[in-house]
């Protein structure tokens, strides 16, 4: 789709006046059936996955696999070196896995240290950050997401935009300065 | 729309004055963009200047040998790992406040969690340089890290010293990408108020190109909660494991069970008293009385109050435990502690100010009153020094042997590099100030009663041609 300036469109959005306004919103938008589209606000708003129909975030599962990568490194690092390689004798205790209390603390350390780096990278990965352009940024009013605006966008790619349909829907919805976006 | 008062039980709001969202975009992101007030340079000039003469002093010790410290046996350990543990500490309230405080659905940590993670870090910076220079060799380091090396040896993993190495380590990793996690959106809004091309790449650089998608925020917001899960064990594992360096050993007064809980307590403790040292000028400097509030300070005091509180339980049962072991030498040991050449130590550190002075905070003109509350937070920083002292030096000076006691004498070098390390705090603080928001925005937000999906309900909603009336108000 392209506008008569012929500029490719990225998507047809909308200005919301208050958090409240574009939760109420998104749910209008979830059940007209769009999928690709998106809200932007400064800040997370309560109840706006539901409202989004998104479920669940599975971050989670990355964290797991960081914890328990970690806390496998942990038991290699510490029982490779103390049982086998260069086993100490400290107040003669055994130097055999009878011993593990010992080396809990590194085991738990090095459990949080990778499940925090898989949280971290896992946010980075699954938001598709860092992505320093995005369509988004062409619409000066948009500056205003990361201050007090509230916006919602229905790309041109979802199967079910048409732009007189979607004009509707998002100025039945309450929404403002409804523009299209250039993807260039 | 129900005004506030008429609402039953209504809640002082966390953010007062009806503040809304631009005003607090504006306020905050202010103390960045305008030029640095007059007071920022002379604190500056000072704080960096004691920072350099920190640093001096600590490659004229590295040069020169450990023994430009009074460090002496019976000695070995004195103001370097009372420093060291002095700063861990302080750093702990910030992880309570990102963390544990976040879990239990505290909103008000809002206001205030940026500035306390920042002074985490710094803080930590500040303790890592004490263990890292008094290895002495401290191009030998490396030896803590399980690296393979062509001697053949590796570290004992069964030692409280190493432990410490992986959890100050793990601690500080994991507090930066919390930080940084929680930086981002508030980056993005700089980006996008930048004037300037240079802020705006730079500020664009590092907000990642953040741009508050709801997709983006369903997993940061995972991000968080995980990160905050980690980080709850995480702060009360690391002064847990500091505290095992010395509850591990055989000396009187270092080997008791009770340490761990007692040093976390502390920690919180004397980490609250920071983190109201450092906030309390910046909120008047910047005119920040809007969003940390009379409130803000009156929960913190009690903070304050509760873990000061643990902390003179746990001394007192020391004593009691001292006493009931029949153990001569623990007995000695804290009679020594009372009475002995360390007396005043311990009826001033540890008695008026750990123990005594937080009880003002019991009443609520006390918490309530910001000189009060200086003067609080002002001896439990002190305290909290003071009480590491006396358990380290407190316990070390009276050796077993009576021919082997000897007391502690700091030498200028030890004395500098303390207070150099107060330069570096205080320095890397003030810069952090200048550069970035010192207050979380986009959490901040969520504190005020417009950021509620039900705040005006659904029929209110204004028609389209209201344009942003409502939101402005």
């Amino acid at each position: 789709m392209k506008t008569p300036a012929g500029h490719k469109v990225y998507a047809m959005a909308a200005e919301y006046p208050s958090a409240a306004a574009l939760y109420e919103a998104a749910k209008r938008v979830r059940d007209a059936g769009f999928r690709r589209w998106d809200v932007y606000s400064p800040f997370p708003i309560h109840g706006m996955d539901e409202a989004m129909g998104l479920g669940k975030s599975w971050l989670s599962g990355w964290v797991l696999f960081g914890g328990v990568s970690g806390l496998l490194t942990a038991a290699l690092v510490e029982f490779g070196p103390s049982s086998f390689l260069y086993p100490l004798d400290v107040h003669g205790k055994p130097t055999n896995f009878f011993t593990v209390p010992a080396f809990f603390p590194i085991m738990f350390e090095l459990t949080v240290l990778f499940g925090a780096f898989a949280a971290f990278f896992a946010m980075f990965g699954m938001n598709g950050l860092p992505r320093w352009y995005h369509p988004m940024f062409n619409w000066e009013r948009f500056s205003r997401a990361t201050n007090d605006g509230f916006f919602l966008a229905i790309e041109a790619r979802d199967p079910r935009f048409t732009e007189a349909d979607v004009r509707e829907l998002l100025e039945k919805s309450g929404g403002q300065h409804i523009t299209i976006v250039h993807e260039d | 729309m129900i005004k506030e008062a008429e609402r039953p039980l209504a809640r002082v709001p966390l953010v007062l004055n009806k503040r809304n969202f631009s005003w607090l975009t504006e306020r905050i992101s202010g103390v960045v963009e305008q030029p640095a007030p007059r007071w920022w340079w002379v604190a500056f000039t000072i704080t960096a200047s004691v920072a350099t003469f920190g640093l001096f002093c600590l490659g004229y010790q590295i040069s020169t040998g450990v023994g430009t410290w009074g460090n002496n046996i019976p000695d070995g350990w004195a103001w370097d790992i009372t420093n060291f543990v002095f700063w861990i500490g302080i750093g702990h309230a910030g992880t309570l406040i990102s963390a544990i405080l976040f879990l239990l659905r505290q909103k008000w940590r809002t206001s205030i969690n940026r500035s306390a993670e920042a002074m985490t870090l710094f803080a930590v910076i500040c303790a890592a340089i004490f263990p890292g220079v008094h290895v002495g060799r401290v191009w030998m380091a490396w030896y803590l890290a399980p690296l393979p090396n062509n001697y053949g040896i590796w570290p004992n993993f069964r030692s409280p010293l190493v432990w410490d190495v992986f959890a100050v380590s793990t601690y500080f990793t994991v507090s930066v990408l919390f930080w940084y996690t929680g930086l981002i959106p508030d980056l993005a809004t700089l980006r996008d108020r930048a004037t300037t091309k240079i802020r705006k790449f730079l500020f664009g650089i590092f907000a990642c190109g953040w741009r508050g998608s709801n997709r983006n925020w369903r997993h940061y917001e995972m991000a968080y909660l995980l990160l905050a899960g980690l980080s709850t064990p995480l702060v009360l594992s690391v002064h847990s494991v500091v505290s095992f360096d010395f509850a591990s050993s055989i000396l009187p007064t270092w080997h008791t069970t009770i340490f761990p809980p007692y040093f976390v307590a502390g920690a919180i403790f004397g980490g609250f008293a920071m983190v109201l040292t450092l906030l309390i000028p910046a909120r008047a400097m910047f005119k920040l009385h809007d969003i940390i509030t009379p409130q803000h300070i009156d929960k913190m005091a009690k903070i304050i109050l509760l873990t000061g509180s643990f902390v003179t339980y746990a001394y007192m049962m020391e004593f009691f435990v001292a006493w009931y072991s029949g153990n001569y030498y623990e007995r000695f040991a804290f009679w020594n502690r009372v009475f002995g050449p360390y007396w005043w130590y311990w009826w001033v550190g540890m008695l008026f100010c750990n123990m005594l002075s937080p009880q003002l905070f019991w009443f609520r003109w006390c918490r309530r009153n910001i000189f009060v509350v200086y003067f609080v937070c002002m001896c439990v920083n002190a305290g909290m020094w003071f009480e590491r002292f006396i358990i380290i030096v407190g316990g070390l000076h009276r050796d077993f042997l009576p021919s082997s006691w000897g007391m502690f004498i700091p030498t200028w070098v030890d004395i500098w590099t303390y207070i150099g390390t107060l330069g570096i705090f205080t320095s890397l603080f003030l810069l952090f100030v200048r550069f970035l928001p010192m207050i979380a925005m986009s959490e901040v937000k969520t504190a005020v009663p417009e950021a509620d999906p039900h705040y005006a309900t659904a029929p209110r909603i204004p028609s389209a041609s209201s344009d942003g009336k409502e939101r402005t108000r």
